[in-house]
Order: structure tokens, then C-alpha cells, then sequence
């Protein structure tokens, strides 16, 4: 086994060559100068390309930030396109440094694929949408209603799942894609389009008429969406793990973008700030970081609202509203441990 | 005009133009259109469907069409026809993918060396014809050079190369080298030797059973597993293999079926002619068995060209990635019809042209068998 991988290794290094993988993944990503990035292959708000050919996004943004921490340099990342099938595979095999493509934390995941899952960055749940016209409030009215579904995912079980146990009955529409969804609840083939609510708010938001449908408020799943890495590798999880706990507490902290270097010169007298951009204390260091690594992700990328409102955001024509996922202290989860 | 009357000697009287009824527009539409009843009823109901089909579609790809706006709904203000605007914005990006903006004339001239490489291969009355073959056999490593960089040029990943860029040179390439792998293993396969013969048949059974995807996901997931932690090896790479290996199986079945129907006595007669067995597969059998097989290897390499866009399925940004991408900007959202016609009508261009040229190569090799 071991000549025939040593043979395999061989042909590998003719043809395109070796990255050691002894040391850290940090290491690693230094001697390399890029953070390698699996995003999606595009769902809108969350990852996307812009017209200039680069991505952009929600989830890409967590690696611009890990970037900026490790690099003091947003654009030091390269994205990797996955699809659902590939994506566990290419962080398993190294291809990628850190996945964030709306990937939901599940036990199995964690646990048995190897992952290790370092928070969560939104708070996703399967949600129905409806035509205003059919005068229905509540998932609990939808008795013997017609629902488009995606064939094959976790959507399809946790359907059936509220649908028994509220004793009720569904007729079900079956679809494989997103675009063919819209195409037959916009055709009326289906009274109810049911998935995640981000992505029924995104479809809502291209409709002609979006006024003309609702999102039900009842979640009946819950999806906390999030970055994951490698099982085994502490330090470079605690990059990651911190990079998005320092754009949450920096939001909390009420640093932003524009303000953060009147912060970082003392503006705050709030030791947490002067902590989490370094003018205090030395996190950075105990990270194998650079003293200001908080400071640059903020000062490039923005704070966890900044993010969320650039790309997902009330403003924006996928029009999320913070709901679940306002921080803490504005009665959501969104919940950062201290910098200290 | 003093004589209205003209006489003609006996047998000179030029013919006469045969009645209206039976020339012309008129008996095409009677002779085409209206020749039975049943031909009346489908002409009446193809000419409603046309009529029911032909004027919203050019409405809605010319007409209305907007051809300049900066989002979706920017379209919807202008018009109500399809937004080409997003093919616009995004042309340069559905044809190089993430090529860098000022590294693309480098594909640009990677296309024009290469239809110049091809010319000589397509076209047997090229000029310099020997030298250009010379110039057609080292391509490959001159448009390698051009595409992925080295020898001097800024070097391009190869995750870089995307869109239809990313279709062609898998398409090309998957092409280029399946014809003589699938050569050699029809040859293989009706070889009398008996492990290369098995050889041969297991890996054309083997790739024949198991559907592209599957390799593909082989080519994308299963390997990294196979490799030691660490090794990179260029997916493109990996693909580019597997679609080839993919391809040459169904070649060699293809070319199997022309050489079957080549008659034992040719192989027979440049035996006895005393030529070896290359020699007489070469001169004798393989220019009749390829020409026979001309339709079979020509729909193999279309189908070829258009499993190309599978890969998008394992993460490759080609033209269809490039849409899917496209369409989840929250500014264009939406508009997969005008994307997926878009990428149609460029894949519609490259697959009639190749069997627009499959037509004109069965013509004009088409000698021995015309009657």
C-alpha cells in the first residue's frame, strides 16, 4: 500500500507538485499568502459573482475576514465554487482551508464526517411562502394544500414531519431546482413553496409582484448555518472561530468600518474595544496573530451588521429583516463569547 | 410591331413555358403544403402554431428586448422583453470565466492559433499543408503555454480558466485525445492477442457502464482520498483525463462498428500483398473504416462537447456555472431564461458547425460507394 501511494505521490509531483502538510494549516496558509475558500456556487445574497467576475457575499465575506486577520489583507483569499456534493470532500481533503457555504451544523457532521463547526453565522429554518390571495395566516391552515418541494433534502422529511404531526395532509409537488420552484408557485401548480426562509425571502424579492405573497411566520426546522474546518487543527479553528466572534463583538461594541480607527485611537473608553483592536492586551499574539489582526477585519470587511446588511439586509433586494439573527441584546442569538 | 403573327419553320418553335400550375412558388406550395389531406391538415396546424409561437418570441428576444441597463429591475422599467443586458455586462465573464481582465487576449489568441492549427487537419487544400501539420503538432503545447502561462508569460491558475473558455478546451481536448486512444482500442479490442484484447474490452466495458458523472465525481472527490494529504493535482487536469478516457471508449466503439463492416478480403488482399499489420491497418483498413464511421465519431464528439457542462456539478466554473453564479447576484436574479438562451444559442453555434463539417467531409470522401 505504502510503494503504491509513494508511486501515486510521484505522479502528483510530476505533474503539478506538493504542498507539505506537515505543519499548521496556518503555517500552511502563510507560506502559501492565500486563505483557500469553498464557497457555493450561488445562492443569492449568500455567494454570489459580481459583474466585475468576483465573489461576493455573505458567506464569502467570513473568508475576506479570516483573510484580513491572518494577512492585514481582505483580498488574500481565493474561493473554491462547491456544490453540496463536493463541498465536504474538498475541506476533507485539504483543497480548501474553510468552508463557509451555508452549510447547516448538524451532530453528524460534527461529529462523525470530522468537521469542526467554530459558530454560526446565521439562523436559517424552513419556512412556507404563499400567494396573499389565499387568505391563509398560519402553516396551521394549510390542510390539503398542493407544496412544491425539493426532492432529496432535509426540506422534504421535516414537511412531512409538521405536516403529521399537526394532522394534517399536503399533496406534494415535487421539483429538483430553485428557478423551477418559482416557475410552478408563480404558475399556480402549488399553493405552498417551502425552504429555508432566507431563500424564500431571496425568490420573494425577484417575484414581479412580491407584495402578492407571504412568508408564513411559523419555522418548522431549525438550520444554524456556519463556517466549519478540519477536525484536528485547534489553532487555525481559533482563527476562524475568533474572526467571526470579533465582527459580532465588534458590532455589539458598536465598531464599525468608519469609526473603527477613532476607536482603535481611544475614542471608547470600553476595555473590551481597546482589547479587540489590540490597543490593550495582546489577543492577537495568544491567536500566533498580528497585534491589530481585529482591527483589520473590521476596518476591510465590517462588522457582523455591517455584512449582514450589505448583502442580505432589509436594504438589499433579498430584503432579510434581522429577526433570529439580531444580536443578543436586541432580543435575537446572535451571541459572541467576551474578548478577554 | 407591324407583324403580330410570327411563323416558325417546322421544329424550330422554342418551347413554351409549362402551364403556371405546374411551376414555380404555386406547385412548391401544392407539391410541399397541400399534396394530401393529411398534409393540408398539418401544413394548416403548423401555420397556427407558428403563428401562435413565432411572434411573442421575436417579441420577446428582439423587440422588447433591452439591451443596456444595470440590474433587473432597471429591465423591467425599460421593457418587457428579455434582458440581454445581463449577457452584456457579463459577456466577458460567461466566455473567459475568471480570467484575468488583461491576460485575455491571451485566450483570444490561444482560439485564433488553434482554428489556424485545425485548418490543416480539416482542409486538405491548405496552403504550406506540410509545414502547417508540423505547426498543428506542437499547438498543444503552445496553447498550454498561452492558457495556464510559463516560458516567460505571467502564469494563470488553472481555477482561473472558466465559461465557455472552460468548455472548449475540455471539449477540445477530450477531442483531440480521444480519436486515436479510441483508434487504438477498436484496433485492441479485434486484436488476436489475447491479454491486450482483454485489456481492451474490460476498459471500454468498464467506462461504457459507468455514467460521467460518476468518474467525474472520481476525478473531483475520490482521488484526493487515493493521494496522500497535501498533493495537489490540478482538477482541470483530472477532469480533462477522465472525459478523455471517457470519450475514447465510446470512439472505439464507433470505429469498431466501420471496421467490422470492412470486408475480410481487403484485410486478406494487403496481406497478401505482403504488408505487415500496421502497415495494412494504415494504408488499407483504418482510411475505410474511419470514412465509414465519419457520422458515429462526429455525434460522439457533440455529445462529448455538450457533456461538458457536467462538470459544473463538481464546482467547475464553466458557462453554466458562470449562469447559476450570474443569476444568484441579487441584481439579476431571476432571469434564467435570458442566461440559459444565451448559453444554448453559443452551444448551438459550435455543435452545427461540427456536423455542418461532418456533411461536408462524408461528401467529399463519399467516392467509392456513390451510384
Amino acid at each position: 500500500m505504502t510503494t503504491f501511494k509513494i508511486l501515486l505521490a510521484a505522479g502528483a509531483i510530476t505533474a503539478v507538485g506538493v504542498t507539505g502538510a506537515a505543519a499548521g494549516t496556518l503555517d500552511d496558509i502563510r507560506a502559501k499568502g492565500f486563505v483557500q475558500c469553498g464557497v457555493s456556487t450561488g445562492v443569492p445574497g449568500f455567494s454570489f459573482t459580481d459583474d466585475a467576475g468576483n465573489w461576493q457575499g455573505f458567506d464569502p465575506s467570513v473568508c475576506q475576514g479570516v483573510a484580513a486577520a491572518v494577512f492585514g489583507d481582505a483580498s488574500k483569499v481565493k474561493f473554491t465554487p462547491t456544490t453540496g456534493k463536493t463541498r465536504f470532500t474538498a475541506l476533507a481533503s485539504g483543497e480548501i482551508d474553510v468552508l463557509a457555504r451555508n452549510t447547516t451544523w448538524t451532530f453528524s457532521r460534527d461529529v462523525d464526517l470530522g468537521f469542526t463547526f467554530v459558530g454560526v453565522n446565521y439562523y436559517d429554518g424552513q419556512g412556507f411562502m404563499i400567494p396573499k390571495a389565499l387568505g391563509v395566516t398560519s402553516a396551521k391552515e394549510l390542510d390539503g394544500a398542493s407544496v412544491c418541494i425539493q426532492t432529496g433534502t432535509t426540506t422534504e422529511l421535516n414537511l412531512a414531519d409538521y405536516f403529521r404531526t399537526n394532522n394534517m395532509s399536503y399533496e406534494p409537488v415535487p421539483i429538483e431546482t430553485n428557478e423551477e420552484a418559482r416557475t410552478n408557485y408563480l404558475a399556480g401548480r402549488c399553493d405552498v413553496y417551502t425552504t429555508d426562509a432566507s431563500g424564500l425571502a431571496a425568490s420573494r424579492a425577484a417575484f414581479d409582484n412580491p407584495a402578492d405573497h407571504i412568508v408564513l411566520p411559523e419555522i418548522i426546522s431549525k438550520e444554524p448555518l456556519g463556517p466549519l474546518v478540519r477536525q484536528g487543527d485547534d489553532q487555525w479553528g481559533d482563527v476562524v472561530r475568533w474572526t467571526l466572534n470579533a465582527m459580532i463583538n465588534a458590532e455589539e461594541y458598536g465598531v464599525n468600518s468608519s469609526n473603527v480607527d477613532e476607536m482603535a485611537g481611544g475614542a471608547s473608553n470600553n476595555p473590551e474595544v481597546a482589547r479587540l483592536l489590540g490597543s490593550e492586551g495582546d489577543l492577537g499574539g495568544m491567536l500566533g496573530l498580528e497585534k491589530n489582526w481585529a482591527y483589520n477585519v473590521i476596518k476591510q470587511v465590517g462588522n457582523y451588521g455591517e455584512v449582514f446588511e450589505k448583502h442580505i439586509g432589509s436594504d438589499t433586494p433579498i430584503g432579510l429583516e434581522r429577526g433570529i439573527n439580531a444580536l443578543y441584546t436586541d432580543g435575537g442569538l446572535i451571541y459572541a463569547p467576551p474578548m478577554r | 410591331m407591324a407583324d403580330t403573327t410570327q411563323t416558325y419553320e417546322p421544329g424550330t418553335h422554342p418551347d413554351l413555358p409549362p402551364p403556371m400550375a405546374t411551376r414555380g412558388p404555386i406547385l412548391w406550395v401544392r407539391k410541399n403544403l397541400l399534396s394530401s389531406p393529411l398534409n393540408i391538415f398539418l401544413t394548416i396546424v403548423s401555420a397556427y402554431l407558428l403563428y401562435l409561437i413565432v411572434p411573442g418570441a421575436l417579441n420577446w428576444a428582439l423587440l422588447d428586448a433591452v439591451w443596456d441597463a444595470g440590474s433587473r429591475a432597471e429591465c423591467r422599467e425599460i421593457g418587457s422583453g428579455a434582458c440581454w443586458a445581463l449577457a452584456e455586462v457579463r459577456f466577458g465573464q460567461f466566455i473567459y470565466g475568471f480570467y484575468p481582465e488583461h491576460l485575455r487576449w491571451r485566450v483570444d489568441l490561444t482560439a485564433v492559433l488553434f482554428i489556424l492549427a485545425i485548418l490543416p487537419l480539416l482542409w486538405d487544400k491548405t496552403p504550406f499543408r506540410p509545414l502547417m501539420l508540423i505547426y498543428s503538432a506542437a499547438f498543444p503545447i503552445i496553447g498550454y503555454l498561452l492558457l495556464v502561462g510559463g516560458l516567460g508569460l505571467e502564469p494563470v491558475e488553472t481555477t482561473k480558466i472558466g465559461g465557455f473558455t472552460l468548455n472548449v478546451v475540455i471539449g477540445v481536448t477530450g477531442i483531440v485525445a480521444s480519436l486515436p486512444l479510441g483508434i487504438l482500442l477498436a484496433l485492441g479490442r479485434r486484436s488476436h492477442m489475447p491479454i491486450v484484447r482483454t485489456l481492451c474490452v474490460m476498459f471500454i466495458e468498464f467506462i461504457r457502464g459507468v455514467p460521467l458523472i460518476t468518474l467525474l465525481f472520481v476525478a473531483s472527490t475520490m482521488l484526493n482520498y487515493f493521494l496522500p494529504p497535501g498533493t495537489t493535482f490540478d482538477l482541470i487536469l483530472r477532469v480533462l483525463i477522465m472525459v478523455t478516457l471517457f470519450s475514447s471508449a465510446y470512439i472505439a466503439e464507433v470505429v469498431r462498428g466501420g471496421l467490422q463492416a470492412i470486408p475480410k478480403g481487403q484485410i486478406e488482399a494487403a496481406d497478401a500483398m505482403g504488408l505487415r499489420y500496421w502497415q495494412s491497418m494504415r494504408l488499407v483498413v483504418l482510411p475505410q473504416a474511419l470514412k465509414i464511421s465519419i457520422p458515429g465519431i462526429v455525434n460522439t464528439f457533440v455529445g462529448l462537447f455538450k457533456d461538458t457542462t457536467l462538470v459544473v456539478i463538481i464546482g467547475l466554473t464553466d458557462v453554466l456555472g458562470v449562469g447559476r453564479a450570474s443569476l444568484s447576484d441579487a441584481k439579476w436574479q431571476g432571469l434564467a431564461w435570458e442566461v440559459y438562451v444565451f448559453i444554448a444559442i453559443l452551444f448551438f453555434v459550435c455543435c452545427f458547425s461540427m456536423s455542418r463539417y461532418s456533411i461536408y467531409l462524408e461528401h467529399k470522401l463519399h467516392t467509392g460507394h456513390k451510384r
